[in-house]
């Protein structure tokens, strides 16, 4: 494999509803930004990209077989190749990885990754039964299929397991909703307290509205390409930023559909498949081993093995042994506050079973923030430092390319100028992490991005 | 003194009048031919309606032992691995599974009381979702809960112990069974 660079992305404004515009529209907004930000015309970039991979997640919303297509000649892209992948809520990481293997592979030397999701085209409660649609039509839909109540399920073992609490949750959200605050693109920029989390609506016991990401229209792009690639954009003109951002590794993981069929491991094949490579110690084997004393068993419905596998290969292919203290920030998938506190653990950022306390501890907050908040330990790594789903919202196609391009601009230090407010930017990154996640933790997405010295 | 909720909103349906005519300029010229760029959009309703054929096939049995008060789970017959939601095949062995009768009895491995659901069930809320255990089952089974308070959710509801009931007009469903505390 080659190296791939990221060299530039845009995201349209997410919001509730685009009327205003197709969803191919919506993604020329997204394709023309990142065209704009290297400083090429459209017709010179659409001469000299090798092809696309694009990403949505349902054909219910757009009631659209092939979209994809749609999009791709109103981008101007035909006759090149393209295609388009989905795989539920990791649609838009798994098409970034896409967009990363044609280069990586030596099949493109630029490649334009895009995606989109128009979810305001039904209302809320048959847009909840669209996406319901992702769990087992045999055994889990009929019996109530509603993904916030999927998640509520997870989360309620994960409180009974290890203690983890309703504050906890809360502060996620006030987190990644202040976060926010500071970027134009998101659709929810609020300042929220816990009891304000807590006094939500209830959606499905325990998590309240505010626990929950909302649907949203919304696009994205970014464009990857090879060393060949970038002197070919170059020598056209376009102005690449330095420092180059480089995607040092990419990793992605599976588990089964149904949350019931999840297994039940030994603690033996615990360590044997699933300990990360920081983990093995005396100490954390030992705490291990007083979790399954206890009747732990992984990865049940309380973790996601799928993120845990993704995050593994990642972090081997980029060589990252600590992941705390070797990765700058992380955009995390947190549709609900409860799987970000999941996905701490899955990628090894604390160990499982201490998500609620590092949820609080203050090492995931970006700094120079008033949250509000009594936070005992200063930021180390912050997540979402965006905002993430539950703030952006999750446009689903589109989400995951978000995260990638989010992580460019910190990797390139250009947050400022694209949010015209550079709060969230944080100091001089060099290495990012993006997680794209579906279902209950089907398919899992771990991609990370560095910043070359 | 009165509470007030200056952000109070009413809830979105759609609907309405059906529109026979929307407003467009009188005369086209270059400006106004311009002025189409902006304008709003035009918003229609459509409705998308089918009906599926759907085979349970290899579970079928499962359903056919609901509508005869019977809880069918699959065994390897191997290795014993033990689904409480019916699969054919062994995710380890790749064994076609055996069919093994399931105690009636089991516990709540996890739940939530949902307020709010997808547009089947919406009225159905608040409805309880659980994952029920089995003794000697290696997977759990998602299910529903009654006889208990919605509103009373408590974490000390793992753990409990319930029982299946079954619809005496089976709908083939997976809710045929459900469950109900067992004490």
């Amino acid at each position: 494999m080659r190296p791939v660079y990221t060299v530039s992305g845009g995201v349209s404004k997410f919001t509730k509803a685009r009327p205003d515009k197709t969803y191919q529209a919506v993604v020329k907004e997204a394709y023309d930004y990142a065209i704009e930000d290297i400083s090429l015309t459209f017709r010179q970039f659409n001469e000299l990209v090798d092809g696309s991979v694009a990403s949505y997640f349902s054909d219910h919303f757009t009631r659209q077989l092939m979209a994809a297509i749609m999009a791709q000649d109103y981008l101007g892209l035909c006759p090149k190749p393209s295609h388009r992948c989905e795989g539920g809520g990791a649609t838009g990481g798994i098409c970034f990885q896409e967009a990363w293997k044609a280069v990586a592979s030596g099949y493109m030397d630029i490649c334009v990754a895009y995606g989109f999701e128009t979810m305001s085209h039904v209302e809320t409660w048959k847009g909840n039964e669209f996406i319901a649609h992702a769990s087992d039509v045999s055994f889990d839909y009929p019996v109530g299929g509603f993904y916030s109540g999927y998640y509520a399920i997870m989360v309620t073992r994960h409180m009974k397991e290890f203690g983890t609490t309703l504050e906890q949750l809360a502060t996620v959200s006030v987190k990644n909703h202040a976060n926010a605050f500071h970027n134009p693109y998101a659709q929810k920029r609020q300042r929220l307290t816990l009891q304000d989390v807590r006094d939500a609506p209830m959606v499905a016991w325990p998590l309240t509205r505010l626990d929950i990401c909302v649907m949203s229209d919304g696009a994205a792009a970014t464009i990857l390409c090879s060393e060949e690639g970038l002197a070919k954009l170059e020598a056209a003109g376009a102005q690449v930023r330095r420092p180059l951002v480089k995607v040092t590794g990419i990793g992605r993981g599976t588990d089964a559909m149904r949350m019931a069929d999840r297994p039940h491991q030994s603690y033996d094949d615990f360590l044997k498949h699933n300990l990360l490579p920081h983990e093995d110690t005396a100490d954390t084997r030992s705490y291990y081993r007083h979790l399954w004393d206890r009747g732990f068993r992984y990865p049940g419905v309380h973790s996601f093995r799928a993120g845990r596998m993704g995050s593994r290969e990642a972090y081997k292919n980029a060589g990252i042994s600590d992941p705390l203290h070797e990765i700058d920030f992380v955009e995390l998938h947190d549709a609900y506050t409860s799987s970000e506190i999941q996905t701490y653990e899955d990628m090894g950022l604390c160990r499982y079973g201490e998500g609620g306390g590092f949820a609080v501890s203050g090492k995931a907050f970006v700094p120079g923030i008033d949250y509000g908040l009594d936070l005992p330990a200063e930021p180390v790594c912050p997540v979402n430092p965006s905002g993430g789903l539950i703030a952006c919202g999750h446009p689903v196609g589109a989400t995951g390319l978000m995260q990638a391009v989010f992580a460019l601009w910190q990797l390139q230090d250009t947050v400022g100028l694209h949010f015209g407010d550079d709060t969230l930017q944080l100091n001089r990154p060099k290495r990012g992490a993006i997680h794209s996640h579906a279902g209950t933790g089907t398919y899992v997405t771990v991609s990370i991005m560095e910043r070359e010295e | 003194m009165t509470d007030t909720n200056s952000d109070a909103k009413q809830p979105e349906t759609l609907g309405g009048f059906v529109v026979h005519n929307l407003p467009f300029p009188n005369h086209l010229d270059a400006n106004t031919l311009e002025l189409l760029k902006d304008m709003a959009p035009v918003q229609i309703e459509q409705t998308y309606c089918i009906t599926y054929l759907h085979s349970y096939a290899q579970d079928s049995p499962f359903f056919a032992g609901l509508t005869n008060r019977v809880f069918l789970g699959n065994r390897d017959p191997e290795t014993g691995y033990t689904y409480a939601t019916p699969r054919g095949h062994d995710m380890t062995t790749g064994n076609r599974n055996d069919w093994v009768v399931f105690p009636n009895e089991g516990t709540i491995h996890a739940f939530t009381v949902c307020h709010f659901g997808s547009e089947e069930f919406l009225p159905q809320c608040p409805f309880i979702l659980i994952l029920v255990q089995f003794e000697g089952a290696d997977t759990l089974f998602l299910s529903r809960l009654i006889g208990v308070e919605p509103e009373d959710a408590s974490l000390d509801w793992i753990g409990m112990k319930v029982k299946a009931r079954y619809l005496r007009n089976a709908k083939l469903k997976p809710t045929d069974v459900y469950f109900v505390p067992a004490e």
